[in-house]
Order: C-alpha cells, then structure tokens, then sequence
C-alpha cells in the first residue's frame, strides 16, 4: 500500500544502476537551453516497450485459430492496436524518463514508470501467452477460455449494463456497510465501556456471530418486506459483527494510565469515551472495518446471485444463462477492481485518520 | 520566561521550612494525610499495602519520599491523586477530603503518557480541553510549551521525542492546570543520568517560579537530597513511615555539597543500606 507512494517520491535507483552499461549519448541544443539535463538514457525502460511491442505483433500477424463459428476473435485488431499504442507510449516516457530537472508532474510520472517498469514487461508477456494459448493455438479451447481480446468486445457491446450492474451492486454494499459499520462500532464501544451492556449484549456476539450470514439468507428473504432490504441487512451483519468484535477489544485494550492522566486532568466520562478511549481503539476499528469488508463482499455477490435482481452476482448468473463465459469473465474483473478499489479506499482513508501511527508501526 | 501574574495567587513567596518533629495536623491548608491505611484484595488473601500513614504537605513544600520497590509509593500517590479511595484513613486538600482527581492535583508518571495519536500541543492542550477551556486559553499552551522549552516541538507526534523531551512535555501538560500540588512518581526514572541532572534542575526552577507543592517519590537519593526540602523515608510493604528528614539547605545547592553527603549516610542507614556506604 505504503510502498508505492514512497517510490514516488524518491525514484528507485537500481533500473538506472543497470543503464549503466547501455548508455547512449543523446544530446542536443534544444535540451541544453532550458536548463534540462539529460542524466543516463533509461535503458530498462526499453524493456516495457519490447514487450508491449511483442504483444501487439503476436496478436495482429499470428493469425487466429478458426474455431466454432467464426474465423478470427472479435476485436484482435483493436486489442493489438491497443497493445502496440501502449508500446509507443512507454517509450515515450523512457526517453523522458532520461532527463532531469523536469516539471514536477512529469518527474512524478517518470518515477511512476520507473517503479512499474518490471510489472509494465511482465504484464504483456502474460496477456500475449493467454493470447497465444487461446485464440492463436486453441490449446485453450472456448467456451470456458476466450483470449483477453474477446474481453474488449464484451466491454464494448455489453458496457451499458455491465456498469448498470455495478453502480447497482455499489449502491447495494454502500448501503449495507455504512448501517453495519456504524451499528458495529456503536455495540462494540458500548460493551467495551459498559459492564452491564457487555453482560446483555456479549451472548449475542457469542452466539449469533461466528454465524455465516449467507446461512440467514433465506430467510431473511422471507422476513423482510424486500431482497433489497435483506440484503442490505445481511451485509451489515457481515460488517458489523467484525467491527463490533475489534472495536471492543480496541475500547478494552487501552492502556489504564490514559484515563488515570485525563480523569486528574478534569475529564468527564463523555471526554474518556470520546477523546480517550475510541482514539486510541481507532487502529483496531480499522482492522475490523477490512475483515468487515470481505464479509460483506461475499453476501452482496450470493445475495445477488440469489434473490436480487440486479448487480454483479446477478450479472454472472444471467451470463451463464447464455453460457457466455466472456461476460462472465469481464463481470469478474470489474468485481476484482470495484472491490480492490473500496479496500484501497479504506486503507487511504486510515492513513489520513491514523497518521499519527506512522513511524510507530510498520504498514 | 515566566510571567509575575502566572503565579498562583495564594501561593506564598518563600517556601516553608517544615519542621519533621512538628505533629502534621496543625492546621487544615495543604495536602494532610491521617492513618491512612490500604489494601488490595488480591484473589488469595488481602494485601496490605499502607499502614498507618500520617503526613503533612504544606503548600509550596517540596517532599520527597523514598522506600524500597513495591513498599507502595505509587499507590500512596494514587490515593493522594484521588485516583483510588483509601481503605481506611483520610486525606485532605486545604481542609477539604480527596475523593476524586482533581486537576489541582496534577501526576507526572515515569511513563510520559503522552497520547500517541495527538501532537505535543494537542497533549498539552488536553487539560483545558477536558474543562472546555481550551478556545479561550489557547495562549496558555504556548506559554506551557515555552516554560519547557519545546515549542519548537509543538506540532510533531510524541514518538518522535526523546525521553527527556517526552517527560519535559508530560510536565507542560501538567502545569498548564496550575496545580496547588505536583505529583512525581518516578518522573526520571527512564531517563539517562544526563539529561535526568538536566531535568532536576528544570523541575527545581519551575516549583519555585510556580509555587506549587510537589510530592516526588524516587529511588535516587542524590535526587531527593537535591531537589526536596523533606525526605520521608518508607519501609517495606505495608508501608509506613521510619523517618523524616528535612533537608535544611537554602537553593541552589550542589551536588557536591558535604552536608548533603552526611544526610545521604542518614537516608542510606535508615533504608538499611548504611554498610554499602
Ligand atoms: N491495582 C492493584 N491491585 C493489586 N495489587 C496492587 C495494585 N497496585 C499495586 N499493587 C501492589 O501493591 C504493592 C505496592 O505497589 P506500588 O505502590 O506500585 O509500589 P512502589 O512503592 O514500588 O511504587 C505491590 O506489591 C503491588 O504489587
Ligand atoms: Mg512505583
């Protein structure tokens, strides 16, 4: 997580290191006269190009294996194009990668390409053996394989209720997280504080916890006046109950001498909750913010593949329909980003409210 | 560095020479111990921890008090702090008994304390800020920050201070309550012998730019003998009290000082190490 911003700032020394040998002169008037130096030519960042280059040769001149119904995949010429402008674009920032004294934006994209470089040669070689194992050769056969390709035409003709689908699914996990996270982290400082709370409320963390929400799925379709709802509700058990656990233990586990300074400082009980005890259970929190979240991923996608009728889950299910594993597959990577993404969300938002555990801690 | 009119105002302008012979209950101002007597109850059996402890702080005095670990000091402390209620006994506050903390009773730990997740102002804020004052003496932190020397210091993270510096903030965050009586327990402890001879001085000049009380239990006899006009020597748990010794030797003093090395013989007897002398 942390790694990325901090190569950002300080650009990796060892791509250039292995230049070395590779140094070629490039020099001119033009770069001379607005004070941009020219340091050693990134030769590392050659490697991304070649590759990228190789995948968009192999895609548009190896011709497809006919198969089925059609002579070539759709959209082998656009994914090509794609990966030979892509090529043409990482040598772009090679050859300004190899300056210094940029503009500040452009320093930070150099450094960008420099801390990606390996994943940017990696990368192509994967999609280009996927390419070449489906569409080129057939050793993967269709319809449960389809070459990376093919993914751009379900993009391309199914965009509108793909994003449909998503937006749908995100209103749908917003939901149940929020009312999970707030519910959760409410019961679980409340027991952390209050003795008699915690007697009346712990045998329901104890009992009805390590429940697996999607068990009540059923019925709680049957309770609630709408799958939405019971959706909603399930998700928020997901969440909540991780939230709960963690955030107690974080209230319990504070350290007696912060509240033994803020009560001989003239605390009041309200103070001890809000500026002494939750502060100090916040690391925690996010710990079962991030279990609540996966939680909660895995009821919204069976809910939706049971009972809701729209979203990601639904999607997958309605592709298999037509048995259209292509669709199935691009519904998959949204999944994959769209979830990434909240987590990505949680970490980013931690770190701002957890700053102060930086240098304490090692993320 | 410190202003006239930050002074309190009924604290007086020499500091009291207590007399260790005089009875402690002469009159009601100041901290008073009476048969104050404690005990934990531990799973098995109780544990004594005081008995029968009687003594007086007059205000501005500056007491030290030392025992062998784990007599109970720090539970002494506690009580005084109003942290915990004592088993038996009273304690009183100008008169009044002690039955909760107060921030005219402030503790400094050997531990900082400070709270990781604000910045050295925002700890030392945290007094005015728990009494809702903070918008309206906001000035009073910086002033708090100046009288330690960190002002420099103020926005950064508590991990990012030394020891010393840590312990310097723990005792803005102390003063800024102005309190009538000064809790130490053990302030320098972890601190090296440096910065902990640095450090003495700096808690000596500001008792006697501040005029409050202070009540210091150490393990450092040098310490007690150059900061404390009172050493009250404890004996092992249940802790009572052996022996008052007062330290009748005007500031600044040194180190060095003959005087003080013959009442160091004193205090190392009465704790029973006099042949390690
Ligand atoms: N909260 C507590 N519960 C039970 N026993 C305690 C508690 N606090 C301290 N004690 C015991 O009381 C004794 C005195 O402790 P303390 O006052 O910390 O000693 P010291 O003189 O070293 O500061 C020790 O034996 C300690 O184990
Ligand atoms: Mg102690």
């Amino acid at each position: 997580m942390n790694t990325s911003s901090v190569a950002l700032d300080k650009p990796a020394e060892t791509p250039r290191a292995k230049a070395g040998s590779g140094d070629i002169a490039v020099c001119n008037a033009a770069v001379r006269s607005t004070a941009v130096r020219r340091t050693r030519f990134y030769a590392f960042g050659l490697l991304p190009v070649a590759a990228w280059g190789l995948l968009g040769a192999i895609t548009l001149f190896w011709p497809d294996k006919p198969s089925g119904f059609a002579e070539e995949w759709p959209c082998t010429r656009e994914f090509g194009a794609g990966a030979l402008t892509l090529a043409a674009f990482w040598l772009l920032l090679a050859i300004t990668a190899s300056f210094s004294s940029l503009p500040r934006v452009i320093e930070r994209i150099n450094a960008g390409f420099r801390h990606f470089a390996p994943w940017l040669i990696v990368l192509p070689l994967f999609l280009a053996l996927w390419e070449i194992l489906t569409a080129k050769t057939g050793a993967l056969a269709p319809p449960f394989f389809a070459p990376p390709s093919s993914l751009i035409e379900a993009y391309r003709d199914d965009y509108a209720r793909l994003a449909d689908s998503a937006w749908n699914s995100i209103k749908l996990l917003l939901e149940g997280i929020l009312w999970g996270a707030l519910t959760g982290f409410t019961i679980g400082v409340a027991i952390g504080w209050s003795q008699r709370i915690n007697y009346w409320l712990h045998p329901f963390l104890r009992f009805l916890g390590p429940l697996p929400p999607t068990a009540l799925l059923p019925i709680a379709f049957f309770f609630f006046p709408s799958s939405h709802s019971a959706s909603v509700f399930l998700i928020a058990l997901a969440t909540g109950f991780p939230v709960a656990i963690l955030s107690w233990s974080g209230i319990a586990s504070v350290n007696k001498a912060y509240y033994d300074v803020a009560r001989t400082l003239g605390a009041s009980e309200r103070f001890l909750i809000f500026r002494v005890a939750i502060p100090a259970a916040l690391p925690q929190v996010f710990v079962g913010l991030f279990m609540g979240l996966g939680g909660s991923f895995v009821v919204l996608i069976v809910a939706e593949m049971m009972g809701v009728k729209s979203g990601l889950g639904w999607y997958l299910e309605w592709a298999k329909g037509y048995a259209d594993y292509v669709k199935m597959y691009a519904a998959l990577i949204l999944m994959t980003f769209l979830f990434s993404g909240l987590i990505s969300l949680l970490f980013a938002v931690r770190d701002r409210m957890l700053v102060w555990q930086k240098g304490i801690v090692k993320w | 560095m410190v202003k006239a009119n930050t002074l309190r105002a009924d604290s007086p302008s020499t500091f009291p020479q207590e007399d260790a012979e005089k009875a402690p209950f002469h009159g009601t101002s100041g901290i008073v111990l009476d048969q104050v007597c404690h005990a934990f109850d531990a799973p098995a059996s109780r544990l004594d921890v005081l008995r029968d402890v009687s003594l007086a702080i007059a205000p501005g005095e500056f007491v030290a008090l030392l025992g062998p670990s784990g007599c109970g000091k720090s539970t002494l402390l506690r009580l005084v702090a109003g942290l915990e209620r004592a088993s038996a006994g009273t304690i009183t506050q100008d008169g009044a008994p002690i039955d909760h903390p107060d921030p005219s009773r402030i503790v400094v730990f050997q531990d900082p304390t400070l709270f990781p997740w604000r910045t050295v102002w925002q700890n030392v804020a945290l007094g005015l800020e728990a009494r809702g004052v903070l918008k309206q003496e906001k000035a009073r932190v910086d002033e708090a920050l100046c009288k330690v020397g960190l002002e420099s210091f103020a926005h950064v993270y508590p991990h990012q201070l030394s020891g010393g510096m840590a312990q310097r903030a723990a005792l803005a965050r102390a003063l800024i309550n102005q309190p009538q009586l000064l809790i130490l327990d053990e302030p320098l402890g972890k601190l090296d012998s440096l910065t902990r001879m640095e450090m003495q001085g700096e808690i000596l000049s500001l008792w006697q730019k501040n005029g409050f009380s202070v009540l210091l239990v150490t393990h450092d006899v040098e310490e007690a003998l150059f900061l404390a006009q009172r050493i009250v020597i404890f004996s092992p748990r249940p802790a009572s009290i052996l022996a008052q010794i007062p330290i009748d030797r005007p500031y600044p003093r040194h180190r060095g000082d003959p005087i003080l090395a013959n009442l160091r013989h004193e205090v190392l007897n009465r704790l029973g190490l006099g042949e390690s002398w």
